[in-house]
């Protein structure tokens, strides 16, 4: 027969303390966890969301970067004209040829500003990736006018709605706020694309081509077809891939975070041992009477084990409370494709968190188990006779 | 107080399984913040070179990925203390493969410039004017050609990838320099030369070599000051700040070592204090024998506080043990991402103020139980049971 898991509960409450410190020492380590995975996954959700797997995108040949890479508008002409691209209500093809650039934006506390992603596009740019305004207007062809990301407005003093910010050749006036949900062209300034162009000394050598295929299988089929005519010389990448790529640079932060984590799991466990044994030593007399009564070696064995389960699961939840603030906060990592910074939310969802309450449990696992073998090995007469 | 050392001792040995374990997790947790302390000291404490505190970087104010005009370079060159000016542009490229061991620093430079800058370069005088008279001929730093199995004489194929082009180089040089651990330099020029005419302009960064090194802030706010309404507009720091910024564009490793260091200190705080609780729990009974045999109250906390600080700081060495190998392994990992990693160990003032943590956490954590334990009245802990 099984001791009922209300005993083991009772006994967790009545030593209150040691629980609570012992659970929160399991509950640091898994915050700690729940942190950089939140992070990691906050980053990823803001670049999976913006490719759409329907857009391909067209780089010079052996490219892997908008910034680094340069497309004529010679080669644009030849490539938007390929069958598999769809066409708006107007017939035209839905293809855009961007340019993109970096600026530096200034922020109170941070004199040197930091690097933001100014993306020069056509009316089927915009078009093409479905965003909302949160704010005002698009901005006009021929105009010397910018579109901000959310997260820019939030953060940049200039970049509100009727100011003007600077860079290129002069003043840029700030027209629209554009929401991109969770997505990394919330860190981007938008504006007409010939006008960036001209500023920035490139009038027919641009940087890359997006287009939207007619379905998937067109969306499939035309990076092939690009790259094998000979006119272009390009390097044709699905808007997804391009973005998978990018997330490689949460990898020093989860490198670190994982490593420390790893450490100061193995250090609870030691704590949980601790904490076992303690139980196991005072409560040698309950476990003779627990005997005494019938309950064989295994119930008290398993019943030691899931009291140490209980523990960590304990400190678990703590760790998920904890952190689940954390959802709120945006943070800011920049990466060496854009050599600019890339704004997101922290990510603790359900995934994060079972994750967490998982390695908790594992920890209570390991540091439980030793303990609970000895309280079942106890000998009945022995066990009586301890004090 | 010391002849009650061996009693303080000995009290630790009662319960051995719990000691044991209360020193193991206290190694474990001090080990990984004697790392990340060292870390810490390694990226914002270490000190420049000579090199590095005599060479100031020059770029565009934006980002490294743009270049700046080529008139710069005669400009900052009249700046009054500059000694030398050598303009420097990152190749990128691949050699080989995509593989990690295969990645390195390949900068294009100007040869005769770039070797006045690099004032501890060591390299024989004939493989310096190889370097200079040949347009296809590359350097390579030592730990470099001991990786890859450079010789002088070998071809290196680079693929480009943010110039469209292929460089085909020979080993003229094997050099030896501090500041410059795993690059690979070659001659501006032969890449130009297979450039189309409108890409050519290839100025990304200046290196900028002061007089001396009183003169290098000065060097630097004249730079920028000289630039400031150009287009583009320049920022000049020293060689270490700018080494320092790439560290601080992967995310806010500062904030980040502070908060698990901060993390792990308070976990060992609870595990430390959970543990002396149980253990003086035990013994309230073992307080009022001492007692009667006329051991003070002052006399009783000091033991126990003893006890625990004995405990956590022979954790605190056993970590600091674990964590000097541990620096030598990350070290080799890291070292190629962050160079400022190279060499990482465990110094005496980071071994210091680990073990001045350890004792912190000992004397803090049985502070509570020991003074409650001290306190119990005679009658009453000679009565107490478990």
């Amino acid at each position: 027969m099984a001791i009922p898991i209300s005993y083991n509960i009772r006994n967790l409450i009545v030593r209150k303390t040691t629980t609570l410190m012992t659970a929160a020492g399991i509950a640091i380590t898994v915050a700690v966890l729940l942190t950089v995975l939140g992070l990691v996954a906050g980053l990823t959700t803001a670049f999976k969301t913006s490719g759409d797997p329907l857009h391909v995108l067209v780089l010079r040949k052996g490219g892997n970067a908008e910034l680094t890479s340069l497309l004529t508008q010679e080669q644009f002409q030849i490539v938007k004209n390929f069958p598999g691209i769809a066409k708006d209500a107007h017939g035209q093809p839905l293809a855009s040829l961007e340019v993109v650039s970096i600026i530096n934006l200034a922020q109170p506390g941070n004199p040197d500003g930091s690097n933001v992603t100014l993306r020069g596009l056509s009316q089927a740019g915009i078009a093409m990736r479905h965003l909302k305004l949160a704010a005002g207007r698009w901005f006009l062809p021929g105009h010397r006018e910018v579109v901000v990301g959310k997260a820019i407005a939030e953060k940049y003093a200039a970049a509100q709605l009727g100011k003007q910010l600077r860079f290129g050749k002069g003043y840029w006036t700030v027209v629209g706020v554009m929401d991109g949900g969770s997505s990394a062209f919330n860190s981007e300034v938008w504006a007409d694309g010939p006008e960036v162009a001209a500023d920035f000394n490139r009038p027919t050598t641009y940087s890359s081509a997006l287009l939207q295929a007619t379905d998937e299988i067109a969306a499939a089929a035309l990076p092939n077809a690009l790259q094998s005519d000979r006119r272009l010389n390009v390097t044709v990448l699905s808007e997804q891939q391009y973005y998978d790529a990018q997330t490689v640079s949460a990898a020093p932060i989860k490198f670190l975070g994982l490593f420390c984590c790893i450490i100061m799991g193995v250090g609870s466990c030691f704590a949980a041992m601790n904490t076992m044994y303690a139980a196991v030593a005072r409560r040698a007399r309950e476990i003779g009477t627990l005997r005494v009564l019938g309950f064989t070696r295994k119930s008290i064995l398993f019943s030691f084990f899931v009291e140490s389960l209980l523990l960590s699961l304990v400190g678990g939840a703590l760790a998920c409370l904890a952190t689940f603030p954390l959802n709120h906060v945006n943070a800011a990592l920049g990466n060496f494709v854009t050599f600019s910074e890339t704004d997101f939310h922290f990510r603790i969802g359900p995934a994060v968190m079972l994750t967490g309450l998982l390695v908790s449990l594992l920890l209570g696992a390991l540091g439980g188990l030793l303990p609970a073998w000895q309280a079942g090995k106890k000998e009945i007469l022995s066990a009586l006779r301890e004090i | 107080m010391l002849r009650y050392l061996p009693l303080a001792f000995k009290n630790s040995l009662r319960n051995r399984r719990r000691t044991a374990l209360t020193i193991s997790s206290i190694a474990v947790s001090l080990c990984l913040l004697g790392v990340l302390i060292a870390i810490y000291h390694a990226l914002y404490y270490s000190e420049a070179t000579p090199g590095q505190a005599l060479r100031l970087v020059v770029r565009h104010r934006v980002s490294l990925a743009q270049a700046f005009p080529s008139a710069y370079e005669a400009k900052i060159r009249r700046i009054p203390g500059v000694k030398a000016v050598s303009v420097q542009n990152w190749f990128g490229g691949t050699y080989k493969d995509q593989q990690p061991v295969n990645f390195f620093a390949r900068f294009g430079v100007d040869p005769a410039e770039f070797l006045k800058t690099r004032v501890q370069m060591e390299m024989p005088e004939d493989q310096r004017k190889a370097f200079v008279a040949e347009r296809t001929a590359c350097i390579v730093s030592r730990d470099l050609a001991e990786r890859l199995h450079f010789h002088l004489g070998d071809r290196i194929t680079l693929d480009g990838d943010i110039y469209p082009v292929k460089l085909e180089l020979i080993v003229r040089g094997i050099f030896d320099d501090p500041d410059a651990r795993d690059s690979l330099f070659f001659n501006m020029e032969y890449l130009r030369e297979l450039l189309p005419v409108g890409r050519r302009n290839l100025d990304s960064t200046a290196v900028v070599l002061a007089e001396s090194t009183d003169e290098v802030p000065r060097i630097a706010k004249a730079i920028d000051d000289m630039f400031a309404n150009a287009n583009p507009p320049t920022k000049t720091e020293s060689e270490q700040q700018f080494a320092l910024s790439f560290v601080s564009f992967l995310g806010n490793i500062k904030l980040f070592l502070i908060s698990i260091c901060a993390a792990v200190t308070f976990t060992i705080l609870l595990v430390s204090g959970n543990t002396m609780a149980m253990s003086v729990r035990e013994r309230i009974k073992e307080v009022g024998v001492l007692k009667t045999l006329g051991f003070t109250n002052q006399l009783i906390l000091n033991i126990i506080i003893a006890e625990a600080i004995t405990i956590a700081l022979f954790g605190g060495v056993i970590g600091l043990l674990f964590a000097e190998v541990l620096t030598a392994g990350l070290s080799k990992a890291a070292e190629l991402y962050m160079p400022q990693l190279h060499g990482l160990t465990i110094q005496p003032a980071t071994a210091l103020i680990a073990l001045s943590i350890a004792a912190f956490i000992g004397f803090v954590s049985s502070f509570v139980p020991a003074w409650n334990a001290a306190r119990t009245n005679i009658l009453d802990s000679l009565r107490f049971s478990g």
